[in-house]
């Protein structure tokens, strides 16, 4: 660690693993109600333990974006972080305000904290992955203008690279994105419509910036190839991503009452989605080669190079399979969207910040990498998650094709619940793999208590 | 990627990519709200229509349902269901008495929550579902069963 403003980002990433366990086990829970449908009914309904499944994903990535922010951007713009306090005050106005409204959704029912929270005056609850409170909407905005004006602040101060610019368009993009979730019109069409503004072009388009930023940043430091190289490289990755993704938002657009037009744009550019990831995969793999140095820290490495290949699988070629109209008019709203949802989550957003934590946390514990021992274990965790989801995915992939031929495509169609009877197989085979990807996250989280004799020195 | 193909070439073509390719969305986003009120029955958006919507946001019910598609996919497809219910012959009186009637409490089968909606409540979120099911959704689903 160079800057000692670098410190704040290590509560950010240990506030995010928490996060991540949390949503772990809320998944484990959503697993087994597809088989046991009455479990825990009905303290924890479904719909309950999906908003906290998803929104824990999304808050503890946002976590781990603004922690890699915090550890990144003074080390690129070669200065202190401009207010450090300020980074650890909005650590805590966010987490509090993630655990408050996680305790809101488990305690009490929806439709009262809609109406106690001011629903009624600005309604823009209910809507999948933006079911957040209007207090805690408004306390997102009001964190990340912070942490933006924060880093903002710190990079103009300071020395401006390729890699902290494509970071802060990435972030801003992120924020300026997030407000569309404040327009929610009467007219369930546009609702649809927009409501993809947030979340397509964050997943599919800004976010793709911040991560094409945290792998570029973690290579040039795990591999010591020229900066040069690498920024040249991210601004060709970034490009094919934004000009791809941005019409590709169009694949959504086929079945939700908007013109048939859509179903040309969207394919032909959302098929072309995969190449900036293939790209990225590439990428990772050529500047590890081309490596002029021996980093001591193989198991960020290891994340990184998953990153890529995870990245192209889950978000590119899983995409890929259900983003063409005519594939699409079958699949849409099947298991085959949440097989795509979870390894495209894992493999480019889950990877990617646990690369960042990887690289920083043991300098930011004093050291340039973990002991052999603690690294062993680490990478154990990274086979033993990511073997998990790729089979959490195929086993959904299997129910989603069956679905979709059960239901959707057989002479004679079955309804959906005598369609679910038949795959649940399937969902027990995920629900198993499961339990694997929690048993990997646990001994990920041991590798941080893993003490060794030959710790290499910062 | 060497010699005349500079960082900064590479930077200047993803501005220009990007600002070309979000101007093109910008273009379509403006045919698109052209199009729409030939497609999304807004002629039927009464507020009885618009009260039904927030009964569906405020109940959560995109967090098992899918509607057109879009949400979890725990519990039947949402938009056609006054079709596949009946339609015109019983089609809202099936969704009151359904809602009305949860959870059905059989053991080991997947359960809806009571929502202790009022009668009113209860015709306007039959009047969403059926101003939904006669949206223009480009012939999807591919059969009643969603």
């Amino acid at each position: 660690m160079q800057y000692k403003s670098q410190a704040v980002s290590k509560l950010y990433f240990v506030a995010a693993i928490g996060l991540f366990v949390a949503q772990v086990l809320f998944g484990l829970i959503m697993g087994l109600q597809y088989v046991i449908g009455d479990f825990l009914f009905p303290a924890i309904p479904f719909n309950v333990a999906r908003m906290v499944h998803t929104n824990a994903l999304i808050v503890w990535l946002l976590m781990g974006f603004m922690g890699s922010a915090y550890y990144m951007i003074p080390e690129e713009s070669e200065r202190e972080l401009f207010s450090p306090k300020l980074a650890i005050a909005l650590f805590w106005i966010f987490l509090v305000a993630a655990a408050a409204t996680v305790a809101a959704y488990l305690l009490v029912p929806y439709a009262s904290l809609a109406k106690w929270t001011g629903n009624d005056l600005l309604s823009t609850m209910g809507r999948e992955f933006l079911e957040q409170p209007l207090p805690t909407k408004l306390g997102i905005v009001v964190v990340a203008l912070g942490f933006l004006f924060n880093i903002s602040m710190t990079v103009l101060k300071g020395r401006k690279t390729a890699i902290s610019t494509v970071l802060l368009m990435g972030l801003w993009g992120l924020a300026i994105f997030f407000l569309v979730s404040f327009y929610n019109p009467d007219n369930i069409v546009r609702d649809k419509y927009y409501w993809w503004w947030t979340v397509h072009l964050w997943v599919e388009g800004v976010w793709e910036l911040i991560l094409g930023a945290l792998l570029a940043f973690v290579l040039i430091k795990v591999t010591g190839v020229d900066r040069e190289v690498i920024e040249k490289w991210l601004y060709v990755i970034i490009t094919l991503t934004l000009i791809t993704g941005i019409i590709g938002t169009g694949h959504h657009y086929f079945w939700i009452g908007t013109p048939e037009y859509w179903q040309w744009w969207g394919s032909v550019f959302s098929a072309l989605e995969p190449i900036p990831f293939f790209a990225m995969t590439v990428f990772a793999f050529n500047m590890v080669n081309r490596r002029r140095r021996e980093h001591p820290n193989r198991a960020a490495t290891l994340w990184a190079l998953g990153t890529g290949v995870m990245s192209f699988l889950g978000a590119g070629v899983w995409g890929f399979l259900h983003t063409l109209a005519p594939v699409n008019f079958y699949t849409h709203g099947s298991q085959i969207t949440a097989a795509h949802g979870h390894m495209a989550f894992y493999g480019a957003y889950v990877m990617v910040v646990i690369t960042m934590i990887s690289y920083a946390m043991p300098l930011l514990r004093g050291r340039a990498a973990n002991s052999n021992k603690a690294q062993v274990i680490e990478m154990w965790s990274f086979w033993l998650m990511t073997v998990s989801m790729v089979f959490i995915t195929l086993f959904l992939t299997a129910a989603g094709i069956l679905q979709v031929w059960l239901q959707r495509v057989a002479d004679a169609p079955m309804s959906f619940m005598a369609t679910q009877d038949q795959v649940a197989l399937f969902y027990w085979l995920r629900e198993g793999t499961g339990v694997i990807f929690l048993i990997g996250l646990l001994v990920y989280i041991w590798s941080f208590f893993s003490k060794g004799e030959d710790a290499a020195k910062a | 990627m060497s010699g005349s193909f500079t960082t900064s070439t590479a930077r200047n073509i993803f501005f220009g990519g990007t600002v070309f390719f979000f101007l093109l969305f910008l273009a379509l986003t403006y045919r698109n709200e052209q199009a729409l009120p030939a497609r999304d029955n807004r002629a039927n958006l009464t507020p009885q229509v618009v009260a039904g919507k927030k009964i569906w946001e405020t109940r959560n019910c995109v967090g098992c349902h899918t509607l057109l598609g879009e949400g979890a996919y725990f519990a039947p497809e949402l938009g056609n269901v006054y079709v596949r219910r009946g339609g015109a012959q019983g089609g809202t009186e099936f969704i009151k008495a359904w809602i009305k009637a949860q959870p059905t409490g059989a053991p080991g089968r997947r359960q809806m929550p009571q929502f202790n909606l009022s009668d009113k409540e209860l015709d306007e979120i039959a009047a969403f579902l059926k101003y939904v099911s006669e949206i223009n959704t480009s012939k999807w689903p591919p059969n009643n069963e969603g």
